[in-house]
């Protein structure tokens, strides 16, 4: 089949088709700059504050649509194919009536400066779409809103809102047409490999799957692979680059599969982290307490675990627990399929073990097996929506209370991912006990020398990773010990 | 002639709720552009200290797009943008460079694309020089900025001296940047005959005006500027606006077409000062009882390269360092420090909250070398109200609510039995330990600066009855037009609906001062009383002499005006009023009285008034690797009288955790080369949602009016709310101090990330053994 040359989505309930389209160009300059939609704004143009939150509503697997709410400063256009596209000005209906999202925020004085509420009502917006989880606590709402940075209010009267329209029943315009947009966005998924380009000079290619991306990464060894866009984006916004060609693979839907055995799970590298969720939450609890933690919702409604690791950076939040479960990563050039050890993946800072043309298809993480334990701490300055300082992951095998196998794997400790070979030595054959850890804690000097940053100092970073060695020995031995602050435990008489 | 008390000390909404809502709330980078309009991006030194060698600019000239390219030779001559005409502050730096990120030549582009491209291609070589990145660097050297300031009263060394107790210490504070959401942005549009408007995201129109007059060489009267709200301005929007808005006003006229300058986050991060950081040198005497003696203390600040307000923002911390809490003899001297850094500016609180760091850490100080209670500690060295009143600057304390507040609050919060619990609970827990604290705000309300405590104000009736109100002070967010709309409506009887609130313009009124020193409503919204008290006396004189009846039988109620038994609509009225020729227009003044300051002699009454507040804070510690959760927060302020309850909450919440979030996650850090390596939301982590206390109550005083004669008897709330999270600074110090079984003060310094934390942890474990 031809490729199809122009982008075709909704903008609120217009149909757009655009001939001519700047590979490069985002979302947010679009609808500012052309649109001239000035209602979402540009606070940081790295997916950061969230000002720039719309949502894109896309048919759901299930049927109907689905709501997600993304950051437009680092989505570039050519991934809005096949989607309606939803800003601040679509909410409120056509005689002025404020949206009840709109009318909460207003009741609740839930703006001061007003510059980050549209993108506050839009991440309200999408949960009203999508559900607020069953028991809306504060804790879901931080969820929610841990992509939008309010630097006037200090989210209480937000707060307000959210449980507000938590507790309300609603029914809305797009509810109204919901089946005219889903015929809209139906006409429009043609299954068309998709090949966008302002002037024939630089190109974004949006193959149908994941044979179409084999064969034009064949073609283009070089090109860059932009799956969510949550680092490709802020090379476009921050350094100005323009890679080409962009090839983007949220259109392969045969890359955005996740499938379980009774042995392991493999999540294609189209799967964003929003729909890997819930089954690794369910697997691992402490893989998907870190994953509830990167980014913001926005972030994990585009980015994926492909992209994380794909990108080989040393502080990536996935990686070491990836190491630390074993997981197995699979790679394609053109026909030719490989899988080796994760941890193999990772050779030296900014260096991996991929190909010109290869490409990353999926990672298999396997189950738990009997006497695992598995523990994650994500530890950064800021609890929410912030690079972990330091990423920890322990999976130990015991076997009548001694440790059979461990592995210990750390981010931001080195170049790359990676384990401590010392430290594992150091609790193999072990009991539970705690000179076995001290022995570990110290062993982790002898294989990291760590990096000094404005997120951590080496020995800030040494000392943390050492102690969550410590935090491991606690949990697997006092069971009544509270170890972490989000743990209700303990905090039960603050009168909360 | 009582005015009606209708519109007021009522939870308005803000005036732009419903358009902020909508995304259909102008700001200047959402207005429609004029065609032709320019674009501007810096070009941005490589260097914290340098001689530039040669600078080759032909790439960024040749750059498809670009206009104009403008650097220091193009400035006019001796052009100095210094909010205080201390000439130290050309437009762009020519010769030497002074910080890592000076801006160095300007770049004018047909769209903001090709301005940011071409900017990043300029060569240039440098001659490096000495760099004085902090203040540690910066001491040796002693260059300060400006003069520093002493505050002395009674006789600090002598009480030293003979106090039976004396610690000395040293604290150190962190600077903050503002992250305003919306970025800087200036926009100039060439008119006719030297004319020039400027669209400026600044707190300070007139010092806008002032500046572009001056980097223009032309009169004021041909330059107007026009703010309607900022996205945030905190202080930030002070004096920094001046260089973005001088450039564009200079490619406007170079060019005559309209130009438009909007730096990306990280070039305003980079370009604009921040909140200084102090290290804070003190010693304090005191008794058995934990009564303060006497306190000696320097406060050396990094100032960044020029002057900028660096003189008034470490005077003002000096005027903080007595918190809530009287001194019979003080000693203060301040150090503002030049240093190779981005010059450093107001930011909420104005150096205030870096004096208030001394006051707390010295009631912690004394209350573990005592075994107190630090609540306890607080609550005797409080001001008196009859003694006991006078501050290191001799002014008398005359409205002192603080014991009230906290003893208030302590019951509330139920303090004591909380903080029995907790210790209970930590003894038990391995590795969470839970901390308490309760601590008061005073904050003195006026610019230091007497001149700048003057204000004017607009009014326009028209003849359908609707009102036109413009007044010197700017919308940022804190609800200042909606609460001086609801003065206005108060004076004619009305409705807050029937008042139009129009863009601040130097053209409107002229010789404002910055909305800031949270002076914003005591300032505009006593002059816009004072015109529409105008209108209403001529419109009641109107009344009187036609209706035949006794002036004080007019009145103004629910939209109607009731003359001689007939009750008729504003509408009609006005109507009326004009038909015989009655002025329905006027403007209104207002300057603070009984306030002077001799700052060579350290002595006067800067203050109008103080504002208070009192706030509790529960957190919880991870002893392992130093993370935190605040779990509740309490607090009570006084607002006086509240124009707006729920504005003034807004500001109470906000200022909260923004003092917060200062005192916690947020960190600036330069790296051994003088760069700011946290210059975007990625590295400078202000507080998040999840960041807000779990549990999270505030309360107004109530029935507390201020006695001083303050627009409806209100009080100032910008700043003050901000200095209630040192609440949390001093619960995680509490939490902290559980690993050396409360024996020792954990002298946690601030920011307190988790880094900090777990490091002061350790330092106190060692220290105990
Ligand atoms: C605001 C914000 C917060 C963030 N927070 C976190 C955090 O808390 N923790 C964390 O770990 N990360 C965080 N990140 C980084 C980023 O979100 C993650 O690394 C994410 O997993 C990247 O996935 P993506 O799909 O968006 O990748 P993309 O940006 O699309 O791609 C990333 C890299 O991987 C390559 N790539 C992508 N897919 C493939 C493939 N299938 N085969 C080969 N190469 C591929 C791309 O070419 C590129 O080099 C954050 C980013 C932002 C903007
Ligand atoms: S502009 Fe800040 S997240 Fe997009
Ligand atoms: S209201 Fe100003 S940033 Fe949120």
């Amino acid at each position: 089949m031809a490729a199809r040359n122009c982008l075709k989505f909704l903008l609120g309930h217009e149909a757009r088709t655009l001939d001519a389209v700047d590979p490069t160009a985002t979302v947010l300059d679009y609808l500012r700059l052309e649109e001239r939609r000035t209602g979402t704004k540009e606070g940081c143009a790295e997916g950061d504050c969230g000002a720039c939150t719309v949502v894109v509503a896309r048919p759901s697997p299930e049927g109907g649509l689905r709501y997600q709410a993304v950051n437009a400063c680092i989505q570039p256009l050519g991934t809005l194919d096949g989607a309606q596209l939803i800003t601040v000005e679509d909410l409120a209906a056509a005689d002025g009536t404020l949206h009840p999202v709109q009318q909460a925020m207003v009741d609740c004085h839930g703006s001061q400066c007003g510059f980050c509420t549209p993108g506050f009502v839009m991440s309200l917006f999408a949960m009203t779409k999508e559900g607020f989880p069953p028991e809306t606590d504060d804790q879901a709402i931080d969820e929610i809103l841990a992509g939008n940075l309010c630097r006037c209010t200090g989210y209480a009267p937000i707060a307000r809102a959210a449980h507000g329209l938590a507790a309300m029943e609603i029914t809305d315009g797009f509810d109204a047409r919901r089946e005219e947009t889903q015929a809209a966005l139906a006409a429009m998924d043609d299954g068309a490999d998709v090949s966008l380009t302002e002037d024939e000079t630089r190109w974004f290619h949006a193959p149908a799957s994941a044979d179409g991306l084999a064969e034009l990464m064949l073609q283009y060894p070089d090109a860059t692979i932009v799956a969510g866009a949550t680092d490709v984006g802020l090379w476009l916004t921050k350094h100005l680059m323009r890679p080409d060609p962009l090839i983007w693979l949220g259109r392969a839907r045969d890359l955005a599969t996740i499938e379980e055995t009774t042995t392991d799970i493999t999540i294609g590298a189209g799967v964003t982290y929003s729909d890997a969720l819930a089954h690794l939450s369910w697997t691992w609890p402490d893989f998907g307490a870190v994953v509830r933690r990167i980014g913001s919702t926005q972030i994990r409604n585009a980015g994926t675990i492909g992209g994380n690791v794909a990108n080989g950076s040393p502080i990536g939040d996935t990686p070491p627990m990836l190491i630390a479960l074993g997981a197995r990563l699979h790679l394609r050039q053109g026909r030719i399929r490989r899988v080796i050890p994760i941890e193999d993946f990772f050779i030296d800072y900014g260096k991996q073990d991929r190909a010109p043309g290869e490409f990353v298809e999926a990672v298999t993480i396997p189950r738990p097996a009997p006497g695992q334990i598995f523990k994650a701490y994500k530890l950064s300055k800021r609890f929410d929506q912030d690079i972990s300082a330091v990423m920890g992951a322990f999976s130990l095998f015991v076997d009548e209370g001694r440790i059979v196998t461990a592995r210990v794997a750390f981010g931001g400790m080195a170049g790359t991912p990676k384990r401590s070979p010392s430290a594992e030595a150091a609790l193999t054959g072990h009991t539970l006990e705690k000179s076995a850890f001290e022995t570990a804690m110290r062993a982790l000097a002898i294989d990291f020398k760590p990096l000094t940053d404005m997120r951590a100092s080496a020995a800030y970073r040494l000392k943390a990773a050492q102690n969550m060695l410590m935090r491991v020995f606690i949990e697997v031995t006092d069971e009544d010990a509270a170890t972490r602050l989000w743990d209700k435990r303990g905090i039960d008489d603050a009168g909360l | 002639m009582p005015a009606s008390d209708l519109a007021v000390h009522r939870s308005t909404i803000h005036e732009s709720a419903a358009r902020h809502v909508t995304g259909t709330a102008p700001y200047i980078d959402d207005l429609p552009e004029l065609p032709g309009t320019l674009h501007i991006a810096f070009g941005l030194a490589q260097r914290a200290h340098a001689r530039i060698v040669a600078m080759d600019l032909s790439a960024v000239r040749d750059f498809p797009g670009v206009v104009l390219v403008l650097t220091g030779a193009d400035m006019p001559p001796d052009v100095d943008i210094s909010p205080v005409h201390a000439h130290d502050e050309p437009i762009l730096a020519t010769d030497v460079v002074e910080f890592h990120g000076h801006p160095i030549f300007a770049v004018a582009a047909a769209t903001r694309d090709a301005a940011r491209r071409a900017a990043r291609l300029a060569k240039v070589t440098y001659e490096d020089m000495d760099a004085h990145i902090d203040i540690e660097a910066a001491r040796p050297k002693g260059r300060t900025v400006v003069t520093p300031m002493t505050l002395n009263r009674g006789d600090a060394p002598a009480a030293l001296s003979t106090a039976p107790h004396v610690i000395a210490g040293r604290c150190a504070v962190g600077g903050q940047e503002h992250f305003y959401l919306e970025s800087q942005i200036a926009m100039a549009i060439p008119g006719e005959g030297g004319e020039i408007k400027v669209l400026s995201s600044t707190q300070h129109p007139t010092e806008i005006q002032h500046m572009v007059a001056e980097a223009l060489g032309v009169a004021l009267h041909l330059v107007t500027v026009e703010m309607r709200r900022m996205g945030g301005g905190f202080g930030g929007k002070e004096t920094s606006g001046n260089v973005f808005a001088c450039i564009a006003a200079l490619v406007a006229r170079k060019t005559g077409r309209p130009a438009k300058f909007r730096p990306d986050r990280d070039d305003d991060m980079i370009v604009t000062g921040k909140r200084h950081d102090f290290v804070i040198d003190y010693r304090v005497g005191f008794d058995d009882d934990g009564m303060v003696l006497g306190i000696e203390g320097t406060f050396a600040a990094r100032c960044g390269w020029s002057a900028d307000l660096s003189g008034p923002i470490t005077d003002r911390a000096l005027f903080h360092a007595d918190n809530a809490y009287y001194y019979p003899a003080a000693r203060f001297v301040s150090l503002p420090l030049k240093t190779n850094t981005v010059s450093n500016c107001a930011f909420r609180g104005f150096g205030g909250p870096q004096g208030v760091v001394l006051a707390e850490r010295v009631m912690d100080e004394i209350a573990y070398a005592l075994g107190l209670d630090p609540l306890e500690v607080r609550l005797r060295n409080l001001y008196g109200t009859d003694t006991r009143n006078v501050t290191p600057y001799h002014q008398t304390v005359e409205d002192n609510v603080a014991p009230r507040l906290m003893t208030e609050l302590a019951d509330k919060a139920d303090y004591a039995a909380r903080k029995a619990r907790i210790r209970e609970a930590n003894a038990k827990s391995p590795v969470i330990r839970r901390g308490i604290a309760l601590t008061p705000v005073k904050f003195g309300i006026s610019f230091t600066a007497t001149q700048y405590n003057q204000a004017g104000a607009l009014v326009h009736v028209y003849t359908d009855g609707s009102i036109m109100l413009n007044h010197g002070g700017t919308e940022m967010g804190q609800g200042l037009h909606v609460k001086v709309g609801q003065v206005v409506a108060a004076e004619f009887g009305l409705d807050i609906g029937a008042v139009r609130i129009t863009a601040t313009d130097t053209s409107k009124v002229p010789n404002t001062s910055a909305t800031a020193a949270s002076s914003g409503s005591d300032l505009n919204g006593m002059a816009a009383q004072a015109a529409a008290r105008q209108i209403r006396e001529r419109l009641t004189a109107f009344a009187a002499e036609r209706w035949q009846v006794a002036a004080d039988s007019v009145k103004f109620e629910n939209g109607t005006v009731t003359v001689g038994g007939e009750t008729l609509s504003f509408a009609d009225f006005v109507k009326r009023a004009y038909n015989a020729r009655v002025q329905l227009s006027a403007s209104g003044f207002y300057k603070t009285p009984k306030i002077h300051w001799d700052r060579a002699a350290g002595r006067g009454r800067p203050f109008y008034y103080y504002a208070y507040g009192a706030a509790c804070a529960e957190v919880a510690v991870d002893t392992l690797t130093g993370e935190y959760r605040v779990l509740r927060v309490d607090i009570l302020h006084d607002v006086g009288k509240s124009l707006n309850p729920a504005i003034d909450i807004g500001q109470i919440e906000g200022g909260f955790v923004q003092g917060m979030g200062w005192l916690t996650t947020e960190e600036l850090w330069w790296d051994g080369q003088g760069r700011l390596r946290t210059h975007a939301p990625s590295t400078y982590k202000i507080p998040a949602c999840g960041d807000r206390p779990l549990h999270f109550e505030v309360a107004l005083l109530e029935n507390q009016a201020n006695v001083e004669e303050t627009i409806h008897r209100s009080k100032a709330v910008g700043e003050p709310p901000f200095m209630l999270a040192f609440s949390v600074l001093h619960a995680m110090s509490d939490a902290i101090a559980s690993v050396a079984d409360y024996r020792l003060c954990p002298r946690l310094d601030a920011p307190a990330t988790p880094e900090r934390v777990l490091n002061t942890i350790e330092a106190l474990r060692a220290r105990a053994k």
